[in-house]
């Protein structure tokens, strides 16, 4: 540390006047500097599962939420629910719920079927994310199984029905931000799944954890 | 060149030729450097710049086959500006430069990190133009996302290694800001002179220190995000991708955590550069100067708790954007504690229009026009209507191309003497400021209307509806450029003509330590260190 600066600045250390430089302060200052790049840089990774983990728990930006039970009361409120159904580009599969709207109270739990069949000559390889929106219902959109973030295999021209159990929690009646809301869409999307394998980053890591608490609740 | 002479008898020769810049330790010397790249960058992006408004003066396509095309002018206009430009002029340029002086150090406290932070600059550059030339998209070249680089766009969107090229650029770049960064906040913490204690320290100084703060914060949640696109793009991670159980949205909130202190790194320097030019040519210490350096604490602090203003359509919830909203409209506050103090300062001073005078008190004008629009955007509510629109980038520009550009120009008529030796004639100022202004004016007053009235960002045509104000923006476009001319011309008349500066050729107005050595500076200034006596402001 002391010698790095030396050959660039012999005149100050010969010259005979009062010029100070405290190389071990200003390598404390830096180094602390460093530390702070450092920890900002851990910030953002950390983001990572910590947004998601927001994210899960307030149902923020549309995330709904995962439910183990059965909520204890139903309400007065009627919702009308609509069901979509998408497939990314790539993965030539049919996607389709067995009803495109129904209509339920809050706190009844339903269940509703899709059927997936592949199109395709060979076996694909496809993964279902989901949203709800109006978004700030995310939170009051409770599941207790689905069939998100598990790779689904199809064969050739192989159909397959998959179920997802939800309910809408009642207290949504008191948020009065969602007094005039009564639709409310689950949108799925198949994507054709990541042909590298496991994702490396932590991303992935909580996407299994999630798929095994829902699996192990169906 | 002119320091020459000023060489004294130390026992080392002040390096010649190549060697003097390429091994360069010196504040002075890169910070010319800094100067002419952002210089040279800033024609870059400026022809970027001229082409789009030369293509958008009609509907139709004129000059751009590929819209693609127009997209990657738009992204290599707004990264160059940014990275290239501003951020060189202000914060390696004219602070590398004058913060040493101006607080009596003899240099920056780490002179070889100096040297790497800038000769980091022109390789990330030279990544950056290569992206314009490699494929983004199948069958065409360019990374056409916008400087946000929202994935998914920006992942499976631009398979090519352009997008890749970028993300490296933007990586050099980071690091060299980080280094400058931790470097000036060194040198004021450490080497002040004695006497100087941080409520003396020119405002330029203090601008200098919350801006290297606001980097060394930001600068790594940029690089972070971009490194997880990189990974995303090329290792499979799916931190952004929605199938393996990323957000895309998460990229936006990572990014704007950088954005907007971002923007604030570009205005805090420019702050402070009018602060000293009002006051000089007032002839009176500035208003409120406690006022004026906390005012821009603040402003990096709240600059940092309202990033999703930038993403109010993107679903937050209504309490999220009550509270960006209001966190917003505080920054109005300092800032107008800051134009009022520049008000107060010039109210019963002595007034010289000299021309960096005129081109601070058009900054002042120009950039609460921007901060007033600015004010209408920070409405959820209206932002709904006038997201993506121009009259967002009528906004930002008012800011940043007459606000940040203006304070550059400034700073170059009010400093230029100093580093030269030379004065630049007062009416090659003036008559720039003249050409400057209303070109500016005209380039982006009507795209208020623009955007007003529906016109989306980032396209490469419109509907016959928005062509007239197109038309009268082009124009305005034509006049900025011109006004270059001028400037160019205005070094050029300064080293043919080579009117000596004299030591301080501002007058008593201009009170800080480098108005206190020859001009051009010593190559090593501060042979005995200046005494800073007086209380605290």
């Amino acid at each position: 540390m002391n010698n790095r600066h030396a050959p660039s600045e012999p005149p100050m250390a010969n010259r005979p006047q009062p010029v100070i430089v405290n190389e071990r302060r200003n390598g404390r200052v830096a180094l602390s500097l460093f530390g702070g790049v450092a920890f900002m840089l851990g910030a953002a990774y950390a983001a990572v599962p910590l947004y998601d983990l927001f994210c899960k728990t307030t149902g923020f930006g549309g995330t709904p939420i995962v439910a183990k039970q059965a909520p204890a009361r139903v309400s007065e409120r009627m919702f009308k629910v609509r069901f979509d159904a998408n497939v990314a580009p790539g993965l030539g599969w049919k996607f389709q719920p067995e009803a495109e709207e129904i209509t339920i109270r809050a706190g009844e739990v339903r269940t509703v079927s899709y059927t997936i069949s592949s199109r395709r000559p060979h076996e694909t390889v496809g993964i279902a994310s989901f949203n709800v929106s109006p978004d700030q219902t995310g939170g009051y959109f409770n599941k207790i199984s689905c069939f998100c973030f598990t790779e689904v295999t199809l064969k050739p021209g192989e159909s397959r029905s998959e179920e997802v159990v939800f309910f809408i929690d009642p207290d949504i009646e008191k948020n009065r931000e969602l007094d005039s809301v009564d639709t409310i869409t689950l949108s799925y999307t198949f994507f054709p799944a990541r042909s590298g394998g496991k994702p490396l980053a932590d991303a992935g890591q909580l996407a299994g954890s999630r798929a095994e608490r829902e699996t192990v609740s169906k | 060149m002119a320091h020459a002479h000023a060489a004294d008898d130390h026992s080392h020769a002040m390096p010649s030729g190549w060697r003097r810049y390429l091994y360069s330790t010196n504040h002075k010397d890169i910070g010319v450097l800094y100067l002419i790249f952002a210089i040279v960058a800033g024609l870059v992006g400026g022809f970027l710049s001229v082409m789009m408004r030369l293509e958008l003066q009609e509907p139709g396509l004129q000059y751009f086959s590929d819209p693609h095309t127009f997209n990657v002018f738009v992204t290599g206009h707004g990264v160059i500006m940014i990275f290239f430009m501003a951020m060189p002029a202000l914060i390696g340029g004219f602070a590398n430069y004058f913060v040493p002086i101006m607080i009596g150090a003899p240099d920056m406290a780490f002179p070889r990190m100096n040297n790497i932070s800038f000769w980091l600059l022109p390789a990330a550059l030279g990544l950056l133009l290569i992206s314009l030339f490699v494929e983004g998209p199948p069958g065409s070249n360019g990374f056409g996302g916008g400087w946000t680089a929202y994935p998914p766009l920006s992942t499976v969107g631009h398979p090519g290694p352009a997008m890749d090229f970028a993300i490296l650029s933007l990586h050099i770049a980071g690091a060299s800001s980080i280094l400058g960064s931790i470097n000036f906040i060194t040198t004021i913490f450490n080497m002040r002179a004695p006497g100087m204690t941080l409520h003396k320290m020119p405002l330029f100084a203090w601008a200098m220190l919350v801006t290297a703060f606001l980097l060394v914060l930001s600068l790594p949640v940029l690089a972070g995000a971009i490194t997880m696109l990189l990974t995303d793009r090329n290792f499979g991670t799916t931190f952004f991708a929605p199938e393996g159980g990323g957000d895309p949205i998460l990229f936006q909130h990572l990014f704007w955590f950088f954005g907007h202190p971002e923007v604030y790194v570009i205005i805090l320097p420019a702050f402070g550069i009018i602060s000293h030019i009002i006051s000089t040519f007032s002839k009176k210490p500035v208003f409120g100067y406690l006022g004026m350096a906390y005012a821009m604490v603040a402003i990096g602090f709240v600059g940092f708790i309202v990033w999703a203003h930038h993403m109010y359509t993107v679903g937050l919830s209504l309490a999220a954007q009550q509270y960006f909203v209001a966190a917003t409209m505080v920054i109005a506050v300092p800032t107008g504690v800051k134009i009022f103090s520049w008000i107060a300062t010039m109210w019963g001073g002595s007034l010289q229009f000299r021309a960096p005078m005129v081109w601070a008190i058009g900054f002042v004008f120009l950039f609460t026009v921007g901060g007033v629009t600015g004010v209408v955007l920070a409405n959820a509510g209206a932002d709904r209507v006038l997201h993506d629109t121009y009259y967002v980038v009528a906004h930002f520009h008012y800011v940043l191309s007459l606000g940040a550009v203006f304070a550059i120009f400034a700073a170059w008529y009010y400093w230029f003497p100093k580093m030269s030796g030379y004065m630049i004639p007062d009416w090659i100022g003036n008559l720039h400021f003249a050409i400057a202004f209303v070109g500016a004016n005209l380039l982006f007053f009507p795209q208020h209307f623009l955007g007003l009235a529906g016109m989306p960002r980032r396209y490469v045509d419109y509907p016959d509806a928005y062509a007239g104000w197109n038309k009268i923006s082009s124009y305005g476009s034509y006049i900025f450029a011109f006004g270059l001319l001028v400037f160019f011309y205005g070094i050029w008349a300064a080293y043919a003509k080579k009117q000596k500066a004299g030591e301080n050729p501002w007058g008593e107005g201009a009170t800080t330590l480098e108005w206190t050595l020859t001009s051009p500076p010593p190559f090593h200034q501060f042979e005995t260190l200046p005494r800073i006596t007086g209380g605290d402001h």
